[in-house]
């Protein structure tokens, strides 16, 4: 197991974000965190690399537990984080932008190696001819690669993708699922937040459900996919449910 | 980031280093005098830069490093007989060491609470000063002229001051370039575009943050030190001067805040327009408004300043121009 989450429990004064939630993580897999909205999948993300504090429970990398430690030092440790929302060096250029990712990720490479690196993440996500551009001039597509660029860059052991394929377009996504499918195979974990429910499964080893900060249900894509208490947490209805996730598939 | 690597930095020294020379060589002592005073706004703004232009904090009071330079400086030499090369870097060490120690808790201040620390700092630095006799209170220090007969008389001394300057200047421009072509310099930027992202990509935004403000102190103590030495007088209001601290926060935004040559444009520029206002009898008493209004037009229309400008301007400039 690369990533223990045990019982990990984030308190926002009396909101209680996510409740007691664990699950593990192989090694070298990508595991599906889902749930509705506010079910406290990006909570979680926060917690598992030092932006939160869980007010009870452990986060275990690779036998070390990591409750507490700050973001820069769980990012040192192997672990990358693609955010929701994009967020650029806006003012850097694409290619310092990965950089960045680089230099100061598990490998603390040198500025030269570093850019080397980043250059190829760059080419490999169809960047290339954008890296002396300004980040902050990138469209919404190309900021989303970016963001997977600079995470990749770190080289992690676990990456934490939060989103990478909300709002693009069929093709981007088939795309980004082959890079996803790609990084695993060099021997990277992934935690995947996604609301695109047949991509998600599509390339998911494992899937976790949360609901309200606690964990519904856990298993292969099609085990949950066939859990009444998923289908009643996402549409309230499991009849029109199955018909989505039918149409999805 | 660029391969093609153009000699940007020797360039610029050797450049510096003639114009350094030209009065010595021409043989103008007032000519000298405004150079002198131009490499130490070069000095002041590049440092300022560093910690404002690279990492986006802006430090509004950063003159109480000049201050507390050249008062330890001063005293060093005024009560110890110490040589002057001696005490600017035995001053520069302690500023540097003082801005660690300010630097750890203000540096957690983000924007405007930043910029008004800094000058309650330098405020809260003057007012002790004022009160603290060993360092001559209200009234300052000022030299026995014998002082300079160590260093063969006051036009040597002079001299001397002169050619330091003309250092702390060159040093303060390669350290400026050292750190924006370094990893640290590069972490300092992705702070400034956003520090979240920062810490999560692997970067201690505190420590790096700490690193950058006291490079930025050490150069302006050293200044300091320089500028009292031959000035041989120092009094508060002198040392820890608000006005000349905005000055040279306006001599960075003019000239290109993040670039490295933009603080050396805008020191001369800014000087240069200084020294043509003043002795005009028309526009003498309107010397500052003009300065503010310059800073205005630059803020809202040329928001990269002058070598910024030219950089997006003509892009070719861009792998050659820092």
């Amino acid at each position: 197991m690369i990533l223990s989450v045990e019982q990990v429990t984030i308190r926002f004064g009396g909101l209680v974000a996510v409740d007691g939630a664990s699950f593990e993580v192989g090694e070298g897999k990508i595991l599906g965190l889902i749930g509705p909205n506010g079910a406290g999948k990006t909570t979680l993300f926060n917690a598992i690399n030092g932006v939160y504090k869980p007010r009870s429970g452990r986060i275990v990398f690779r036998g070390e537990d990591i409750t507490g430690l700050r973001p820069h030092q769980i990012a040192r440790r192997g672990v990358s984080r693609a955010h929701q929302v994009v967020r650029p060096l806006n003012d850097l250029s694409v290619l310092a932008n990965v950089t960045v990712g680089a230099c100061f990720g598990r490998e603390q490479l040198g500025l030269r190696q570093a850019t080397a690196v980043a250059e190829e993440m760059l080419a490999s996500l169809g960047l290339m001819d954008k890296s002396e551009m300004p980040a902050g001039k990138l469209n919404v597509a190309q900021k989303k690669r970016l963001e997977l660029a600079r995470a990749l860059a770190a080289r992690p052991l676990l990456l934490l993708a939060d989103e990478v394929l909300a709002g693009l377009n069929p093709q981007e996504v088939a795309d980004m699922l082959g890079v996803f499918r790609r990084i695993r195979d060099q021997g990277v974990s992934v935690i995947m937040i996604e609301h695109l429910m047949h991509a998600l499964m599509n390339v998911s080893d494992h899937v976790v459900v949360l609901d309200h900060g606690q964990k519904i249900s856990e298993g292969t894509p099609q085990q949950v996919s066939s859990d009444p208490k998923v289908i009643e947490a996402y549409l309230g209805d499991p009849a029109v449910a199955q018909r989505f996730l039918e149409e999805g598939a | 980031m660029r391969r093609v690597r153009a000699p940007f930095l020797p360039a610029l020294l050797v450049l510096m280093a003639l114009v350094a020379l030209f009065p010595i060589l021409k043989g103008d002592p007032s000519l000298r005098e405004e150079l002198f005073l131009v490499f130490m706004l070069v000095t002041l703004a590049s440092s300022i830069n560093i910690i404002m232009g690279y990492t986006g904090y802006v430090s509004f009071g950063h003159i109480v490093f000049f201050g507390i330079g050249g008062y330890i400086a001063f005293w060093l030499m005024y009560s110890f007989n110490v040589h002057f090369l001696l005490a600017a870097v035995a001053a520069a060490i302690p500023a540097a060491a003082i801005a660690a120690l300010i630097g750890i808790p203000i540096l957690r201040l983000r924007g405007a609470y930043f910029a008004l620390a800094t000058i309650g700092i330098n405020e809260a630095m003057r007012s002790f000063v004022t009160n603290f006799e060993p360092f001559g209170g209200a009234v300052g220090m000022f030299f026995n002229f014998s002082v300079y007969d160590t260093y063969g008389g006051a036009k040597a001394s002079g001299q001397l001051a002169y050619y330091a300057m003309v250092g702390i200047a060159l040093a303060t421009i390669a350290a400026s370039y050292a750190v924006k072509r370094s990893k640290f310099g590069l972490s300092l930027m992705a702070i400034r575009e956003d520090q979240d992202v920062a810490m999560v990509v692997g970067i201690d935004p505190a420590r790096a943050k700490v690193v950058a403000y006291v490079i930025s102190a050490f150069f302006p103590a050293l200044a300091g030190a320089t500028f009292f030495f031959k000035n041989g007088i120092i009094e508060p209001g002198h040392a820890f001067d608000l006005l000349r601290s905005i000055e040279s926060l306006v001599m960075v935004v003019l000239g290109g805040i993040g670039t490295v040559a933009g603080p050396i444009v805008g020191a001369a520029v800014y000087e240069w327009l200084r020294g043509s206002l003043i002795t005009s009898p028309l526009l003498a008493n309107f010397q500052l408004f003009l300065a503010g209004l310059l800073l205005l037009v630059t803020v809202l229309f040329v928001t990269a300043g002058l070598v910024g400008w030219l950089r997006e301007r003509f892009p070719v400039l861009r792998s050659y121009v820092q």
